[in-house]
């Protein structure tokens, strides 16, 4: 079935939306957001899912989070089939993976402290953990991700776009995940806060021993935190090889416009 | 952040004298009781329609003069030279009333009415009605229009279509019409002191429809933005996205929209008090006060004191519509319209 070396595994999965017309919103046709797409995870690694607007990948990382309607296939998580799972039995999985969000000025609650926003998923999955023990894991998490104790009553609009996917990435470590889904999570960042927090992420999955599903658009990022990369388009995926066969010797006519388009100094 | 509008409220001069205005308002409802000279339907028919007694200071004293009715037919009052009565303060509970021993004695700083209740009383303890109906009433519509709106906003599919479609019945209702029917079908199963809640709890369960229009709006755009995802992502449950990650997002339409909507409660019982359908003699509010005017007499030989309540009526509601105003250029400065 699957393979214990992956922590996930996709096999033919299929999002497709409805188009209704008429007055009866007979379904006359379908969006095929994502059209089969099979790839693993291997645990502990990288893997770059890449392709341009509208290619289904954003798509993909939310499906396997169960935040888009899965239409057909498959998903393996550590073994178990967690596709076709109801929403109570996945719950534990709302643990296990995390996601981080493209948009940080969008992905943080405006009426929320810091703390309340990082504490969140502890008070969903950690009930009985008291709120010190909770006050004293948001500063380890503040510390963690390279910011300060201070800022934990400050709210998120006193922040700057690389501070505030920090605190993301701290209210996603908060409840201990093993798969992160990282929904290009520097892509609205400045180049060189970019790299600041693709090496924070780097870091973060050497001591922690973190599995990323990392979306980008940019094939500079992704080849430099990936080990394995997957070109998608129009909802398929037309190319996987490892970061650097990628960029070497790109087999696919997609991937090498994509690769044309990295601007080389 | 409420803290932070209520702050910039203060700072701001027009927003500060109208706040000013309703406590002060609200504070003569609460201690009513203490301000006013006699109860509320206390009569005396030998001085019916007298005019505001004048207040004058002699001996020392604040004294008030004394008439005597010189035309019973025409309802006319002339000053007696030379005799008063001093004023009392503190005494039997009350603020003020007067140093006599006869009963048939009054002070009417506004005049009293057509059995000789004292206007100025009535003023105080209609307040107490016309006031609170606003607030109930906007706890009920704000309450309603939050989970209706919000959860259709949120849930979407069927529960959304069938609340709105409810939502388009409500406001397709002639809101007037709708209450003279209920009133008149409620009547007989209720007392007419009781009157007063139900026709607060009418106003609300028609009202709340156009709220929960505005807040299933901004819910669509707030579900789609990704601190929802993030929480949905966590395993958070629906009602805790709700009232955690929306209401406080949309709270600040709920408070501009509730100030404004305050106004309408308070002319709304005032009409239908106005109408005779709403407060019953011989309690006291001030639409039902004001309806007394409508009587030829009165504007025949002008009665003014007895508009005083349209004037109360008229300055609080202006002051809500103010507050109103200043609390949505704070809240969205977009919206503003002056500079």
């Amino acid at each position: 079935m699957s393979n214990p070396e992956n922590i996930l595994e996709v096999k033919d999965l299929k999002v497709h939306y409805p188009v209704k017309t008429g007055i009866l919103q007979r379904v006359t046709d379908s969006v095929k957001a994502v059209d089969g797409v099979t790839f693993e995870v291997p645990r502990g690694k990288t893997v770059g899912l890449v392709g341009e607007s509208g290619s289904g990948k954003t798509t993909t990382g939310r499906a396997i989070v169960k935040l888009a309607p899965i239409t057909s296939g498959t998903i393996w998580y550590n073994g178990e089939d967690i596709g076709n799972l109801g929403k109570k039995p996945f719950f534990p999985y709302r643990k296990k993976i995390q996601m981080i969000f493209q948009d940080p000025f969008n992905s943080l609650n405006p009426r929320m402290r810091i703390s309340r926003i990082i504490a969140e998923p502890l008070d969903i999955h950690f009930k009985d953990m008291s709120p010190s023990d909770k006050m004293d894991r948001v500063v380890e998490l503040l510390k963690k991700v390279g910011l300060d104790e201070s800022h934990v009553n400050r709210y998120p609009h006193e922040f700057s776009g690389g501070q505030r996917q920090r605190i993301g990435i701290a209210r996603a470590l908060a409840v201990e995940p093993e798969f992160m889904v990282c929904d290009e999570p520097v892509s609205a960042l400045d180049v060189s806060v970019q790299a600041q927090i693709v090496n924070l992420l780097k870091d973060l999955q050497d001591e922690l021993g973190l599995s990323y599903l990392f979306i980008a658009h940019d094939l500079a990022v992704i080849e430099h935190i990936s080990d394995d990369v997957l070109v998608m388009t129009n909802g398929k995926i037309v190319e996987q090889a490892s970061a650097e066969d990628i960029y070497e010797n790109p087999q696919h006519d997609y991937t090498r416009k994509l690769l044309s388009a990295v601007p080389k100094l | 952040m409420t803290r932070q509008i209520f702050i910039r409220l203060l700072r701001n001069r027009i927003s500060l004298s109208c706040l000013i205005i309703l406590a002060l308002l609200y504070l003569c409802a609460i201690f009513a009781p203490f301000l006013s000279p006699y109860p509320p339907s206390t009569q005396n028919l030998k001085k019916a329609f007298h005019p505001p007694t004048a207040v004058v200071f002699k001996d020392w004293k604040l004294q008030v003069k004394v008439y005597e009715n010189i035309d019973p037919s025409a309802a006319q009052y002339q000053a007696i030279e030379g005799e008063t009565i001093p004023i009392k303060f503190f005494t039997g509970g009350k603020l003020f009333g007067l140093d006599t021993e006869d009963d048939q004695a009054r002070i009417y700083l506004l005049g009293s009415d057509s059995t000789g209740r004292d206007v100025f009383t009535r003023l105080l303890h209609g307040a107490r009605v016309s006031l609170t109906i606003g607030l109930v009433g906007i706890s009920i519509t704000m309450t309603l229009g939050f989970v209706v709106g919000a959860l259709s906003g949120y849930l979407g599919g069927k529960f959304d279509s069938v609340m709105m479609r409810y939502v388009d019945f409500l406001l397709a209702i002639p809101t007037l019409y709708l209450l003279l029917a209920l009133r008149a079908a409620i009547a007989p199963y209720f007392p007419s002191d009781k009157m007063f809640y139900v026709i607060i709890i009418a106003l609300a369960f028609i009202t709340w429809s156009s709220s929960a229009r505005v807040i299933r709006g901004m819910t669509l755009s707030i579900r789609q933005r990704q601190f929802v995802l993030a929480a949905e992502n966590m395993g958070q449950g629906k009602f805790a996205i709700l009232f955690k990650h929306i209401l406080p997002n949309v709270s600040s339409y709920l408070l501009v929209a509730a100030t404004l909507s305050i106004p309408n409660y308070i002319l709304g019982e005032a009409a239908l008090s106005f109408l005779g359908l709403g407060i019953q003699e011989p309690e006291a509010s001030w639409g039902l006060m004001l309806s007394q005017a409508k009587s030829m007499k009165v504007f025949m030989l002008n009665f003014w004191w007895l508009l005083t309540p349209g004037f109360l009526i008229f300055i609080t509601v202006i002051a809500f519509n103010i507050l109103g105003d200043v609390l949505r250029d704070i809240v969205d400065p977009k919206m503003k319209t002056t500079s």
